[in-house]
């Protein structure tokens, strides 16, 4: 009794030092950076104001609505085909990965270097990098996106295959099941609604990626962003992020949908 | 002498002379000189020697972590044992390469603790996954199987008492009828010999009984070699023909039932958990 009450002390006073220490990181960083954070937040009102005047879409930008929808369509389909391509290169190297369904150690050490590689780039750096050999067009984009995917789902997919069908595998494997019989028959299966879930979360964040990388490119919603950026017309750029918000919304609400179907 | 000892030896002759000694024939397995190491400092099986016979139910019971799973999954080769000899049905099991091991599996079911079906999937689909090992590796992916097969996996359901819930998804069904499931799986199998790593250990006490009842009657009228890891000394008494010990990854007893002594329990489990047994 007395042991577990100095435990729980113990706890309190480690929580507290923890507390103090993130502080302290807080403050020397800020110091640092000179960023204060008074000012930072006496300026959110002011900001909000600015926002309110500068942003909404008013009758005017809203001829651009035409364009922005169809840049807003470009991005969509970039960031899906971006993300269900990525996300079949991923199932297969997840596969090799995963301590469950891997073939042999030295390829298993290969394709989760492989994903790691891919997947500590940012998808800014692999922009700037594409450009230079691609150019301004789509297919930068594409590539972009479609290697940050691969590299975030094939550590995505290996988590899910390790707990979702260890035991399903092992089942199989002694029944005499080849390889492709129990992918297909036990670890697919027993996957795919978590599966599916990172799928959607890769297209949800893919179209707020396939804005940034459009700015980079010079392609797709990012590109208009831009434009009406640099020429200050901020109504239209209001617009643009209403729009970038609505789609992402209807995202999380479609992925919800699927999910509840195939579970 | 102890009551619950007693009482079960009672359960255990009715077995006894209803037995139907007549089918245990052949040499359907032999283990000679089986070691297993995981890494080099520690023998998880040392020197096992075992034969098993058609038609025979052998129980392996031993403490936690003696090498009963492990000693179960080398047999079929989930684990691969460091040197020794495994014939199975005739063939040497520990040089097979894949397609040949893929082959001698389809002959051995296994049963598993935690039932290991693919839970999204329906009771019927589960069932005909034991017939994999037979299939070619499309017709399984596309899962075509043939009127005999689906015949065998409903019969083997009804005979289970598992018929009506053939079209239900797994995870529906209670822990009673997943390891029926899974039985029915390793049924479908065809198989020679059963392999059960604690068919009972997740079970309450009424599931557990029909799930025993089940794979003697298995032993008993099919003619299968039902081989089942235990930690329940009073269940593996009265169900089995014969029971292996183990303990540190050596067998220390094996014989009959009757036979089986409070010394021999001693050592199978270690003299702390004497206490427990005699109470
Ligand atoms: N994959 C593995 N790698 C390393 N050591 C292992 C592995 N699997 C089992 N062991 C070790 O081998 C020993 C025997 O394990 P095993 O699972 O065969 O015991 P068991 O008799 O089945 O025990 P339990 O009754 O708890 O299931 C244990 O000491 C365990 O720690
Ligand atoms: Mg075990």
């Amino acid at each position: 009794m007395n042991g577990n009450l100095d435990v729980v002390k113990k706890k309190k006073i480690q929580m507290t030092l923890v507390l103090l220490i993130m502080l302290l990181i807080t403050v020397g960083t800020s110091m640092l950076t000179e960023f204060s954070f008074a000012q930072g937040i006496a300026s959110i009102p002011g900001t909000i104001v600015w926002m309110a005047t500068n942003l909404i879409p008013g009758a005017e930008s809203m001829e651009n609505l035409p364009k922005v929808l169809a840049k807003l369509w470009e991005t969509i389909v970039l960031s899906v085909l971006s993300t269900t391509t990525a996300a079949i290169a991923a199932l297969f190297f997840a596969l090799l990965g995963s301590k469950t369904t891997k073939v042999n150690q030295p390829m298993a050490i290969m394709s989760r270097f492989i994903a790691s590689v891919f997947r500590n780039i940012p998808v800014v750096a692999w922009a700037l990098v594409l450009v230079i050999s691609f150019g301004h067009n789509v297919v930068t984009g594409y590539f972009a996106l479609f290697f940050t995917t691969f590299g975030f789902l094939v550590r995505a997919f290996i988590e899910t295959i390790d707990e979702a069908s260890i035991e399903s595998v092992e089942a199989l494997n002694a029944t005499g099941a080849t390889y492709f019989q129990m992918v297909f028959r036990g670890v697919i299966p027993e996957s795919l609604p978590q599966m599916v879930s990172w799928l959607f979360f890769m297209i949800d964040t893919n179209i707020r990626s396939a804005t940034l990388v459009g700015l980079l490119t010079g392609t797709g919603i990012g590109y208009l962003f831009d434009i009406h950026y640099k020429r200050l017309d901020y109504e239209t750029v209001g617009l643009i992020t209403i729009c970038i918000i609505v789609v992402v919304i209807a995202i999380e609400f479609i992925s919800n949908k699927v999910r509840r179907l195939i579970l | 002498m102890p009551q619950v000892l007693t009482m079960e030896r009672k359960d255990m002759t009715e077995y006894k002379t209803s037995e139907n000694k007549g089918q245990q024939g052949e040499t359907l397995l032999k283990v000679e000189n089986l070691y297993k190491s995981y890494n080099r400092n520690t023998l998880v099986l040392q020197n096992v020697q075992m034969a098993l016979k058609q038609g025979e139910f052998v129980s392996i019971i031993g403490p936690s972590g003696a090498g009963k799973s492990t000693l179960l999954r080398c047999i079929n080769r989930m684990i691969d044992p460091t040197s020794g000899s495994i014939l199975f049905d005739g063939v040497e099991m520990t040089t097979l390469n894949k397609a040949d091991l893929r082959s001698q599996r389809a002959k051995i079911g296994m049963v598993f603790q935690h039932y290991n079906l693919v839970s999204r999937l329906s009771v019927f689909e589960n069932v005909l996954h034991g017939r994999f090992g037979y299939k070619s590796t499309l017709q399984g992916v596309l899962s075509l199987f043939t009127e005999e097969e689906k015949k065998l996996a409903l019969e083997i359901l009804d005979k289970l008492g598992m018929k009506e819930f053939a079209y239900k998804r797994c995870d529906q069904l209670s822990g009673g009828q997943k390891q029926r499931v899974g039985i029915a799986r390793a049924l479908v199998q065809q198989p020679k010999l059963l392999l059960c790593d604690e068919p009972i250990a997740s079970l309450d006490p009424n599931s557990s009984k029909v799930i025993m009842d089940h794979l003697k009657d298995i032993s008993e009228t099919m003619g299968i070699t039902v081989l089942v890891n235990l930690h329940q000394v009073d269940v593996a008494l009265k169900y089995s023909d014969r029971i292996i010990g183990l303990n540190k990854g050596s067998i220390v007893y094996e014989g009959i039932p009757e036979n089986l002594s409070n010394m021999a329990i001693r050592d199978i489990y270690g003299s702390e958990i004497e206490d427990l047994i005699l109470e």
